[in-house]
């Protein structure tokens, strides 16, 4: 995983030992799972399954549960009851470094790269390719670079220059390097904390673009977001969360737009709340 | 797919790339140069440099250089590795007065315990990495500010050096040190001076050395990526696999052997050691790093810039002195040249490196 021959990284297979799953095949499985804090009720009995080229999305208000649900998914959190399947054998992610080991790579909102650092840099950190031996082993930073400019061409990005700091690039652009990479390192399953939550109308389009993009390679991508209208032209499978139970699932062409809105925001609540705001308005 | 309306496809050919975009305009070779942390203190060593070639009598002879040289050397060594561990977010206040733990720690093995010098080398580098690494770990298992970690550092050091010193030898120096059995070799290789007759000292050789084997570490290895990540975002370093504490505690290790060298050297150039060597001088590293390009919030400097810095505060010293000014003013000096190259540094980055959202 962390030394790269430079010369089987040019075609389309990915850097890490897994090999790609089946177009439609179950990537991972969550069945039951459960998890509390003391007497909080974090989660409870939520099921879904995440599919190899397929889109999974998760939705769900602020205390919804979603941030447990993808610690427990990223190994950062262990579930208390319930499985966790992924290739068709149960895990239990103890870190976040056994979860990638199995192919499941989280890319958190804020905490995807670092700002000051270059593209190609950040690319590869934590797991430089390397050249020479003993005291003269080095960065490999041709390959580095020549490898980041590629995978990111794979995502629709022209890098010209690795060396730009990646604190210079937009915020979609900046998810889009850490999507690519996961994906190089052998990612299966993607799992993408609220990737569209801080940007723009046109930069959150440019993420969609980039998660379809990680979708047509063959990756379970796990969706997290609280905006329907994101999730709905993306998804295959729609999931929403509510209070730490699962309030509903469904596979596109089985909800409209509207009705994701609809369950998605509380439904009734809101229609309240309209009437209430309405009735100070001169008719 | 095709039943939804509303497919999102990606665009192969890069019709959404920012290739297209007009606003953003090309990289010349000179922002490419501004972009380089040292640039600063590269002008900044110049425009001093000049001033006191100029200015002071014998500033731009070699023997002058020779003396300012030596000055730059012994600020040079720790300030360098000071600067790696600023890139990598954290501040070392006890490197200056460990400069004079270590040469105490020599000298008292190789002089009251009567051990060979090399011997006594050996033992002193150990010495320095041992306190390093309890530094490291502990700001790394207290997860308090290492500012604070290391000033507690400070004054044990500083009050170990003055009890210790004065309980064995009864006076606050411990000399003698030239007794010592291989003396002469070890001076040789450390505190000794070369290029007759102008005299530069061996510790600029050592000077060079560390910088070189710091931008090498810093720019080529993993090991130097990880030292920019865990300083520009921990978090982030940590999520992607990067042995965040390890790398930590290498760099304390790595400012307290920088000190440990220094001390060893001061020592054998002056066949003694003070109690009070190397107490303020960690300021003086910090400042030479934040002049070469440090960023005080860590991710951002070079080991290079660090050394430009050093030699800056080593003219400046010299230079003064060699104009006939009263020595009292070079605080002052260091002071306004801090101020200028920092205020320097900020509006270059800001130049070079203009977010795009």
């Amino acid at each position: 995983m962390s030394t790269q021959d430079s010369t089987a990284t040019t075609t389309t297979t990915d850097a890490g030992g897994l090999p790609p799953l089946e177009r439609g095949a179950v990537a991972l499985e969550v069945r039951n799972v459960s998890k509390h804090f003391g007497n909080v009720v974090a989660l409870k009995d939520v099921s879904c399954v995440v599919e190899a080229g397929k889109v999974t999305c998760v939705l769900g208000d602020n205390g919804a549960g979603k941030s447990t649900f993808i610690k427990i998914l990223s190994g950062v959190h262990q579930q208390d009851e319930g499985e966790l399947l992924i290739n068709g054998h149960e895990h239990r992610l103890t870190s976040p470094r056994a979860a990638r080991e199995r192919g499941v790579a989280t890319v958190f909102q804020d905490l995807a790269t670092v700002p000051l650092m270059s593209v190609w840099r950040n690319f590869f950190l934590g797991s430089e390719p390397q050249k020479g031996v003993g005291p003269l082993r080095r960065l490999d930073r041709a390959a580095a670079k020549r490898i980041t400019r590629e995978e990111l061409a794979k995502m629709g990005i022209d890098v010209r220059d690795p060396e730009q700091p990646i604190g210079t690039m937009s915020g979609g652009e900046r998810q889009a390097v850490a999507i690519a990479r996961a994906m190089y390192f052998g990612a299966r399953v993607l799992i993408l904390d609220e990737p569209t939550s801080a940007l723009g109308v046109k930069q959150a389009g440019r993420v969609l673009r980039y998660i379809a993009a990680a979708r047509d390679r063959g990756v379970g991508v796990i969706f997290i977001t609280h905006n329907p209208h994101h999730a709905f032209p993306i998804g295959d499978r729609f999931v929403i969360l509510n209070r730490g139970r699962l309030k509903g699932s469904w596979q596109k062409g089985e909800i409209t737009r509207d009705e994701l809105v609809h369950q998605m925001s509380g439904g009734a609540e809101l229609e309240q709340l309209a009437h209430e705001l309405q009735k100070g308005e001169p008719a | 797919m095709s039943t939804d309306p509303v497919t999102v496809s990606p665009s192969p050919t890069g019709a959404s790339a920012p290739s297209g975009d007009e606003r953003v305009g090309r990289t010349t070779p000179f922002a490419l140069i501004l972009r380089r942390p040292e640039v600063g203190a590269l002008v900044a060593s110049l425009v001093v440099g000049i001033f006191f070639a100029l200015y002071a009598r014998g500033f731009g002879e070699l023997s002058g250089i020779a003396n300012w040289t030596g000055v730059a050397a012994t600020l040079g060594i720790p300030a360098v590795a000071v600067a790696l561990l600023m890139i990598g977010g954290e501040f070392d206040l006890s490197a200056g007065v460990m400069v004079g733990t270590s040469g105490l720690v020599m000298s008292l093995l190789a002089t009251e315990a009567g051990l060979n010098i090399w011997l006594a080398i050996v033992l002193t580098l150990l010495f320095a990495a041992c306190v390093g690494a309890i530094n490291g770990y502990l700001v790394m298992r207290t997860k308090l500010p290492s500012f604070i970690v290391t000033l507690a550092t400070f004054f044990i050091l500083q009050g170990a050096n003055l009890g210790v010193t004065k309980a064995i030898t009864g006076a606050v120096a411990v000399s003698g040190l030239d007794q010592a059995s291989g003396f002469d070799a070890a001076r040789g290789v450390f505190g000794g001076t070369f290029w007759a007759p102008y005299n530069f000292q061996i510790s600029v050789l050592w000077w060079i050395a560390v910088t070189l084997l710091a931008t090498w570490a810093l720019t080529r290895t993993r090991f130097g990526n990880w030292v920019y990540g865990v300083g520009g975002d921990l978090e982030a370093a940590r999520n992607v696999g990067v042995p965040v504490v390890r790398v930590k505690i290498t760099l304390f290790m790595g400012t307290a052997l920088a000190s440990g060298l220094t001390g060893i050297i001061v020592a054998l150039q002056i066949s003694s050691a003070q109690a009070s060597q190397g107490v303020g001088q960690e300021l003086q590293f910090i400042v030479a790093a934040v002049v070469g390009g440090c960023l005080l919030t860590g991710g951002f400097g070079s080991a290079i810039g660090a050394a430009l810095g050093a030699l800056i505060t080593g003219m400046a010293f010299i230079g003064i002195q060699f104009s006939g000014w009263n020595t009292d003013w070079r605080f002052l000096f260091l002071g306004v040249v801090l101020l200028l190259a920092v205020m320097l540094n900020t509006w270059i980055r800001k130049r070079a490196s203009e977010a795009r959202r």
